[in-house]
């Protein structure tokens, strides 16, 4: 029986895929795990791994052609075997196998279930359950980071997920809203960037964000960091001891570190804090995890790595997501404060400004100082002003003083 | 740790102390177990480890009616049940020493003394000595709770304690309250031939287990003589020369009056969280439990809360479990946050046993939760005839969806160890399908753990 392989959610967020490349052609035999296709995704280019064995029987979906998740790209089978009747479904059916999206990866529903998951790297750890799961939701599973016993994929990783089809049918393309006058000139826009629109201005509609703002001393911290550097090939990132500060506030303030989920709240245990770092068209942001009980110098090998790659346009999807607290820094670009919209799951995002010498009373003297402004935008339905005070304040103290982080 | 005598101190060597104690110890943290009375606190003292040698002994008792279908006839007449007692308080001794020898192998000191909270980072023992620890567990355990009006005497009003160290057994006794303490006393004495009565204000004994499995107990406890009143409250308590009397009143309003040599008070259990001065650290106690977050951390920085004192179920497994959990915080390790509390399992040790985690079906009807059920009767597994243990079932309850398990509960013997292997699919997110595969050894009671897995599926063979 031929089987028709579809476009498989490559990322948490992804609704369509564009074929950048295919690795196999008409003709070739394909085995599990085999990668058959560069699909670009709304942030990354990702290999697409073949979950059917067999021959590759008919090139659906040419290169540069864009298929919605779910949508066939391809037809696997026997050699020779009579591809008609699927060819007959048409992209008319294409609309139709939305309905039932992902069958291949879908887990247990085949008896070879685990192969599905199979890479050339050994194949995906997680839980029958975890399986089951995640085919109902579409999801596949090598977009999943796993929480369970060595990496395992577990119910909970599956559930923290947005589902391939819901997240669909929430985000149909908006139709144009303007007509273009003349002059105008209409430019197409990438993948990502609309992912982006959508995923903030929803962060901004749905979350009633307001803003802290303090300003902060820096003297102690660009000190402790020259000292911290003298000596070392790679100097540490002021953003790193951002991180690590914020993980040590975090921890002390958990109610930050929590996503509203409905009815409830969800509070993490760990602070995995996301930094916003610009690409030519947009922005993507790596999440170094478990900030609070990293070290400085563990934190910037890997946030240096991550913005590396990221860069690169080379993260995987669970690499850039599910932060937990944002930190965004356009102090490089020589602007003293701003306002940042909030990272959905997080539910605060720190907009930190440059650093610059300023006339400080001290003492009823003026004294030049090293002054940084920061703003944290906090969800107003987690974090009341209160608790999003006490959390600025105390981080501010760490960063003025970060032997304080260590009480 | 500087500045500091332990790294981690631990107030309380029951479950949760002594546990906490040993992998302090093993994560190559300094640390101390401080107790008051005997190391390895209710559970090995007053509570699970000496309850159970009185049940094996009153199961050999029991089993006296199948030697006689030998043609054995066994003279009774020299049964004396100090001998009972004094078996079941070797056993506590025994693990108690073993208790302190663990401790004492895994470097854990341990203190003898009234430890209070005085600081942060610090008790003070009764003699005045001040020890400090840069964290702080505590871990106090709780005590048999009182009602007004049945405070007890432990000669006429016993608590668990009291029926415990009992040397002689009465001929006549009440049982207030049918939880899983109060079941095991009324098997025991039952089997014994003490004539029980079973007070229960809920509608059934055992009320947090599922209806059927409790329905499968009650009706061998009724066989054996065991008298039940459900629905029914204890009023008044008299005491008189020969014993106790005691006024019940039923759902109805009517009362009646019942007569004893004595009564067993077993209606739960009250926090040891007062007078250990948690208000010198700031912490309130909540309807007498320790707030908790994840890593049974406190609000205070520093300050851990496991097993009885913290509002989970109050079971020295769990104690275990939070006192793991609470450790591996504190030496940096990244436990998994918090237990599943639909993977907590229950054991009750009477005949027929019952054991449980997660849903009862009543429960999940109560929280509107979608759900479908499958069972498997003992009595299709081959053993089950072959031993005469016919009586009982698997019972799954389960998500209709995907088939997660989400409750299982097997009423029949040696339930407490069968339960383990559904509990163990449900904790590693396994689906029925593959235990129903998974091939189970014949003849053994496992085999109704995995023909209820295949009932899930629809395809059991033995029914």
């Amino acid at each position: 029986m031929p089987e028709k392989i579809l476009m498989i959610a490559l990322s948490p967020t992804m609704e369509t895929g564009t074929l950048a490349r295919w690795r196999k052609k008409e003709g070739d035999t394909v085995a599990s795990g085999d990668v058959l296709c560069e699909v670009e995704t709304d942030k990354a280019t990702m290999d697409y791994e073949s979950s059917s064995e067999g021959t590759l029987l008919k090139i659906l979906l040419p290169e540069g052609g864009q298929a919605k998740v779910g949508d066939p790209i391809a037809i696997v089978g026997k050699p020779g075997e009579d591809i008609a009747a699927i060819l007959a479904e048409g992209p008319a059916k294409a609309s139709v196998s939305k309905a039932a999206p992902l069958k291949p990866v879908a887990g247990p529903a085949a008896s070879a279930a685990p192969a599905a998951h199979s890479s050339p790297g050994g194949r995906i750890k997680a839980s029958p359950l975890a399986r089951r799961l995640a085919g109902t939701k579409g999801l596949d599973l090598r977009t999943v980071k796993g929480t369970g016993p060595e990496g395992r994929v577990v119910k909970r990783d599956v559930e923290s997920m947005p589902a391939a089809g819901g997240a669909q049918a929430a985000v149909r393309p908006s139709a144009p809203l303007l007509k273009p006058g003349p002059g105008d000139e209409v430019l197409p826009v990438s993948r990502m960037r609309q992912v982006i629109a959508r995923r903030l201005s929803e962060s901004m509609y749905t979350a009633p964000h307001y803003y802290l703002t303090v300003a902060v001393g820096m003297d102690e911290l660009l000190a402790a960091r020259t000292r911290l550097n003298a000596g070392r090939e790679k100097k540490i990132s002021v953003n790193a001891f951002l991180m690590a500060i914020c993980g040590h506030a975090l921890a002390r303030h958990p109610r930050v570190n929590s996503s509203w989920n409905g009815e409830t709240l969800l509070q993490h245990p760990t602070a995995d804090i996301g930094l916003a770092v610009s690409l030519p068209d947009g922005l993507i942001t790596p999440v170094v995890r478990d900030c609070g009980r990293k070290g400085i110098a563990v934190i910037d090998a890997e946030l240096s790595d991550l913005v590396e790659r990221a860069r690169a346009g080379k993260l995987a999807p669970a690499e850039y997501a599910g932060a937990t607290f944002t930190i965004s820094n356009l102090g490089a670009a020589g602007i003293d404060e701003f306002t940042a919209i909030i990272n959905p799951p997080g539910s605060a995002i720190l907009a930190v400004g440059a650093v610059r010498k300023e006339p400080v009373v001290e003492n009823d003297a003026v004294v030049i100082r090293q002054r940084m402004r920061v703003t944290l935008s906090c969800d107003h339905r987690i974090i009341d002003g209160a608790v999003g005070a006490a959390f600025l304040r105390e981080l501010a103290d760490m960063l003025e003083n970060p032997l304080l982080a260590l009480a | 740790m500087a500045g500091f005598d332990f790294d981690v101190l631990i107030m309380g060597s029951g479950p949760g102390g002594y546990v906490a104690g040993i992998r302090a110890g093993q994560l190559g943290l300094k640390a101390a177990v401080i107790e008051r009375d005997k190391v390895g606190g209710v559970c090995l003292n007053v509570g699970c480890i000496p309850s159970k040698t009185l049940i094996h002994q009153a199961e050999l008792y029991r089993s006296l009616p199948a030697l006689k279908e030998m043609g054995i006839t066994a003279d009774v007449k020299g049964f004396d049940y100090t001998h009972v007692f004094d078996k079941s308080r070797k056993a506590a001794d025994t693990l108690s020493k073993g208790v302190q020898f663990l401790l004492k192998k895994n470097k854990a000191e341990l203190i003898v003394g009234d430890a209070v909270l005085s600081g942060k980072n610090e008790v003070t023992l009764k003699d005045g000595k001040k020890v400090t620890g840069k964290n702080i567990i505590i871990a106090t355990g709780s005590r048999p709770r009182i009602i007004p009006g049945f405070e007890f005497d432990e000669q006429k009003v016993l608590s668990s304690t009291g029926a415990l160290m009992l040397k002689k057994l009465p001929k006549k006794a009440i049982i207030l309250g049918a939880g899983a303490i109060g079941v095991e006393f009324a098997h025991v004495w039952n089997s014994f031939g003490v004539e029980v009565h079973l007070v229960e204000m809920m509608e059934r004994i055992l009320p947090l287990e599922d209806a059927e499995a409790v329905q499968v107990l009650a009706r061998s406890f009724q066989k054996r003589g065991v008298q039940m009143s459900t629905s029914t409250k204890a009023v008044s308590m008299q005491k008189t020369a020969g014993g106790v009397s005691v006024v019940i009143e039923d759902k109805a309003g009517a009362r009646k009056t019942l007569e004893a040599d004595l009564i067993l008070v077993v209606v739960g259990r009250t926090c040891n969280t007062d007078g250990i001065g948690l208000d010198k650290v700031g912490i309130v106690p909540e309807k007498g439990f320790i707030p908790v977050g994840d890593y049974n951390q406190t609000k205070v920085p520093g300050i851990y809360a496991v097993g009885d004192v913290v509002a989970t179920p109050l079971l020295a497994h769990v104690a275990f479990k939070e006192a793991e959990i609470a450790v591996e915080r504190i030496a940096g390790k990244s436990p998994s946050p918090r237990i599943d509390p639909l993977s907590i399992p229950g054991a009750t040790y009477c005949e027929p046993q019952v054991a449980s985690f997660g849903l009862p079906e009543w429960k999940a009807v109560e929280k509107g939760i979608a759900f479908a059920k499958a069972s498997f009767p003992y009595r299709g597994a081959g053993k089950s005839v072959a031993v005469d243990k016919t009586e009982g079932f698997v019972k799954i309850i389960y998500d209709p969806k995907t088939k997660e398990i989400l409750g299982a509960h097997i009423v029949g013997a040696e339930a407490t160890e069968l339960i383990h292997e559904l509990l163990l699919a449900r904790t590693a997110e396994l689906l029925p399908e593959d235990i129903a595969t998974m091939i189970h050894a014949h003849p053994t009671l496992s085999e109704a753990v995995g023909e209820s897995m295949r009932a899930v599926e629809g395809w059991a063979i033995h029914v």
